[in-house]
């Protein structure tokens, strides 16, 4: 016999919605991926080691939620507990369903509704080792687990920092409404069962049957109609959630999924965006989690551009420029971000739609053959206005007796990077290719650079066929092969990451071995990863010298706590902008280490 | 009872004022942290556009402090407001911590040990701080050796040694760089310091005039000959002097091995990318807010600008109020002046404090 009652229709319309609109969404996503990315999604899908490691990931990052845990326990436990608890309800459900129904195909609202099909009668106490009490039992625990997660949400709204975030996400009205459905499921849920639990004096578990015996005592009027009620309200709100499910940001459930698989099959984004950035946008879940890690927010109060902000931008198909543009591109809140999502990459993206149009003329550029040497050293523009590191760093080849050529002493042609900021790409490769031939020219083995900035661009952009290392690594290895004597000043000193070399290069332990060696080296309160940007930032496009200047003295403020001789950093850029409000002597490594030799 | 002044600040502005104010009978202290009085006239030689000696200005200024009490190297420690006026505490300056200047008119220090001092009004005439211009790290000061200050420049000026490189020649071909920490973000001073552009001039011709075959550049962004007798002094270096005037902020700096110093620049008027050598570089440094002034102005809660400078209770018609009773400003305080202003202005404070005192004096 076939149950049915008409108010599963909501439910079912919606769940046949949300189903087909899923499928779209991933047809459409794997269809417009390039060739090569399809290719790596096949193999990838037939490689029983990355489909492993995709399950692993969708379980620990999609029902445990393991970074928001990392991050804040309270934060972790909520979101887990919808994810997981609705996700085990739903398996559990059918299970349950089974018991009752020995059908091989069940109606996909039966396991849902089940409670309004089924009603046993009231379960005695030694029955509570059956197989339907154990199911009620579980079904109940799984409800109150869920539901436990809904309150937090609600605490969440009002007490954002119980949970590690000082500031949440501003949500639009849509979101509104549909996050008020999603927290009304449950409690219509737990209403219609105990409801019919306590009519039927029977079916449900520890907490329904419970429930339910009090609201029939103490809730006048027909129990019946009333549990009726509440089923088509539940029904609706399911319904209704499902329907505008693939218009809000709770398309992130299905897309996550999906592009926990991309990545491991070794999709990347590209330049001008793709079908893996479009995954990326839906794969956002708006907790804006990167708004507390935005400096822009914290030091200079501008709260409007953060990435989430950036991403329900492109979801809705328009991203104002100020938001595009105005950003450091520092990395932390790709840093923070449970998803993983590359939001400087979608950044970018929009630069370049921006940036492209622009047309710039390098034809002033002449150059000669540059020479031969075993290392070539390129300093970098922002170098030369910090020409203590230049001078630095030629005695310190010297003093190393290296065969090195300073390709950019009389002059640099620019890396391309600030170029590249700004979404000039096409403009950028003019540069490149005056450096790649200069560079290849020298015949040399080794590319040094000072510059942070440099060093990202000559490492993800030049394909050089030599090696390139940040003066931090390189002078490190001199100093492990004995070329540089070094004795230590027994300075107290702080290093700052700068944000292209530590996120950008993930270089962190160089320049700390480095210092470790010539000087009495401080923790700070914010390192490596977590590392704050100066706020001289290039990417910076369109913001006031004065919220800068903020982000630079917040900076200070953090690095200077322990009240260290010299602010040491490993970036030009960085001892330029530090140097403008510092109290502290700023100095880059190569100087320390040039002044530490003996 | 007589009634008692304190002015603090030993500069020109302090000095003029409290001459004035001596003149009119009232009893003046004036307090400077350094040891010698006069402040950054005493290093100066000659002063725009007339080339008078500064020596003279200050000489002058001198003359009214007869009878004016002078407390040299002490620092202010704390400053009160009472019903009938002000108690200022001061303690000594570290013993170094002053410039010695063979020229400047040296004093014994009055205060031997801390002190306090009483008085009915205050005049706060802490003048500025010369831009640090190790802060521009692109132009290499303190790195190379031939790159050298206004100030420096004046100093030689002012012995007498001759003005050479560090490798001891002539210098054959000399550079000026303009607005060096004055309209400029990057260092985070977006007012123009005035004086520098003159200065420029002014030097350039003294350069001229010890130097005949040597060439000597100015790089600027705007001239601006703003008073009486600057434009002429412009023309003069030019057509008398045959000095050089390249419209173009200087960008960085480097160095030869013979010294001399390459300098990267853009000639905004042709619109085309400059590279040039110069075997010595004067930096214009310009005006910073008082490091000294700071203190004081949390002391008295006084009212700084973004600038750093003290906003006086109105710029047209309480230029020289500080916005609290009692309290009056003069000069460079206020923001960058030149000296004939700062006389000027500290003059026009010392009348209206002046009058204050003789109004409360009738009010009692």
């Amino acid at each position: 016999m076939i149950k049915f009652n008409l108010f599963v229709l909501p439910f079912s319309l919606g769940l046949i919605y949300i189903v087909y609109s899923i499928i779209m969404h991933y047809y459409r996503w794997i269809k417009a991926l390039p060739a090569l990315d399809k290719v790596k999604l096949s193999t990838g899908i037939r490689t029983p080691s990355k489909v492993f490691a995709s399950l692993k990931e969708i379980f620990l990052e999609g029902l445990i939620h393991r970074k928001l845990w990392k991050r804040n326990p309270l934060l972790g436990y909520m979101h887990m507990s919808f994810a997981l608890g609705w996700f085990l309800l739903i398996v559990m459900g059918n299970l349950e369903s089974r018991v009752y129904h020995g059908a091989h195909f069940n109606a996909p609202y039966y396991p849902i509704f089940l409670k309004f099909f089924i009603h046993d009668r009231l379960v005695l106490f030694f029955e509570i080792f059956t197989v339907p009490a154990f199911f009620r039992f579980m079904m109940d625990f799984l409800l109150l687990f869920v539901l436990s997660g809904l309150v937090l949400a609600l605490v969440k709204r009002k007490q954002s920092n119980w949970f590690g975030m000082k500031q949440t996400t501003r949500h639009s009205l849509f979101d509104r409404v549909i996050l008020t459905c999603l927290w009304l499921i449950f409690p219509m849920r737990l209403l219609a069962e105990s409801y019919t639990a306590g009519y039927f004096h029977g079916g449900g578990g520890f907490l329904t049957q419970n429930l339910g015996n009090l609201l029939i005592a103490v809730t006048p009027g027909p129990a019946e109609l009333i549990a009726y009620f509440f089923w088509w309200s539940y029904s609706l709100v399911l319904g209704l959630f499902f329907i505008m499910m693939p218009y809000s940001r709770y398309m992130h459930i299905p897309s996550e999924l999906l592009l926990i698989v991309f990545r491991h099959c070794g999709i990347q984004p590209k330049k001008w965006g793709s079908a893996f950035s479009d995954l990326e946008v839906y794969s956002c879940s708006r907790c804006g989690v990167c708004i507390d890690a935005c400096q822009l927010n914290f030091a200079a109060g501008i709260n409007n551009i953060q990435a989430v902000y950036l991403i329900r931008g492109q979801r809705d198909q328009y991203i104002p420029e100020n938001i595009a543009l105005t950003c450091m591109l520092c990395g932390r809140c790709q840093e923070v971000c449970p998803v993983g999502i590359k939001v400087d990459s979608l950044r970018l993206i929009k630069r370049r739609e921006i940036g492209s149009g622009q047309v710039s003329d390098f034809s002033y550029i002449a150059s000669s053959h540059p020479g031969f040497a075993d290392v070539v050293y390129f300093a970098g523009c922002m170098s030369h206005l910090t020409p203590s590191i230049t001078i630095a760093m030629e005695g310190l080849f010297t003093a190393a007796g290296v065969n090195y050529l300073f390709l950019d002493r009389d002059g640099s042609i620019c890396c391309g990077r600030p170029l590249m900021l700004a979404g000039k790409d096409k403009q950028a490769n003019e540069l490149m290719e005056f450096n790649k031939t200069l560079i290849r020219q020298t015949r040399a083995r080794l590319l040094v650079t000072s510059c942070p900035i440099c060093y990202k661009i000559f490492r993800e952009e030049y394909n050089l066929p030599i090696r390139i290392q940040h003066h931090s690594q390189y002078l490190l290895d001199l100093v492990r092969n004995g070329k540089i004597p070094l004795q230590s000043q027994h300075r107290k000193v702080v290093y700052h990451d700068p944000c292209d070399l530590g996120r950008g290069g993930n270089i962190y332990s160089a320049p700390r071995e480095l210092l470790g060696k010539i000087s009495d080296l401080l923790p700070s309160e914010k390192e490596c990863a977590n590392a704050l940007c100066c706020g001289g930032s290039l990417g910076l496009m369109n913001t006031s010298v004065q919220s800068k200047d903020e982000v630079t003295r917040n900076a200070l403020h953090s690095l200077l706590e322990h009240e260290p001789d010299f602010l040491v950093t490993a970036c030009p850029l960085c001892k330029k902008t530090f140097a403008k409000h510092s109290g502290t002597e700023v100095k880059d490594i190569a100087e320390m280490v040039y002044d530490a030799i003996p | 009872m007589k009634q008692s002044v304190i002015v603090i600040g030993g500069g020109i502005s302090g000095m003029t004022a409290a001459g004035i104010l001596a003149l009119q009978g009232l009893d003046v202290t004036l307090l400077e942290k350094e040891t010698a009085i006069g402040g950054h006239v005493a290093h100066w030689d000659r002063l725009f556009p007339d080339r008078k000696k500064a020596s003279e200005v200050l000489d002058f200024a001198m003359e009214g402090l007869k009878k004016v009490k002078l407390v040299t190297g002490v620092t202010i420690s704390g400053i009160s407001k009472h019903d009938d006026g002000f108690t200022v505490s001061t303690s000594l300056q570290d013993a170094g911590c002053g410039m010695q200047d063979a020229n400047t008119t040296q004093l014994p220090p009055a205060a031997d040990h801390d002190s306090l001092f009483t008085a009915s009004a205050i005049l706060l005439a802490t003048g500025f701080d010369l831009f640090e211009a190790r802060k521009k790290e692109e132009y290499g000061y303190g790195i190379y050796n031939n790159v050298i200050t206004s100030a420096d420049l004046e100093k030689n000026f002012k012995s007498g040694k001759a003005i050479l490189t560090h490798e001891g020649k002539v210098p054959g071909r000399i550079g000026i760089v303009h607005c060096v920490g004055s309209r400029d973000e990057k260092v985070g001073n977006l007012y123009c310091s005035k004086v520098c552009c003159v200065t420029g001039v002014k030097q350039a011709i003294e350069l001229k005039e010890l130097y005949p075959a040597s060439e000597v550049f100015n790089f600027y962004m705007d001239l601006r000959m703003f008073d009486r007798h600057f434009e002429e002094l412009y023309y003069e270096a030019q057509q008398k002097w045959g000095v050089s005037f390249i419209r173009g902020r200087l960008s960085e700096c480097s160095e030869n091995p013979d010294g001399s110093i390459i300098l990267k620049t853009e000639d905004t008027l042709t619109g085309s990318p400059l590279k040039m050598t110069v075997d010595l570089l004067v930096l214009l440094t310009g005006f910073v807010p008082a490091q000294s002034a700071k203190t004081i102005c949390s002391m008295l809660d006084l009212k700084t600008g973004s600038d750093g400078f003290v906003n006086p209770a109105d710029s047209h018609t309480k230029n020289n109020l500080s916005g609290i009773n009692g309290v009056f400003l003069a000069g460079a305080v206020k923001g960058p002046v030149s000296i004939q202003e700062a006389i000027a202005d500290a003059r026009a404070a010392a009348a209206l404090l002046a009058g204050y005192i003789k109004s409360t004096l009738v009010n009692d």
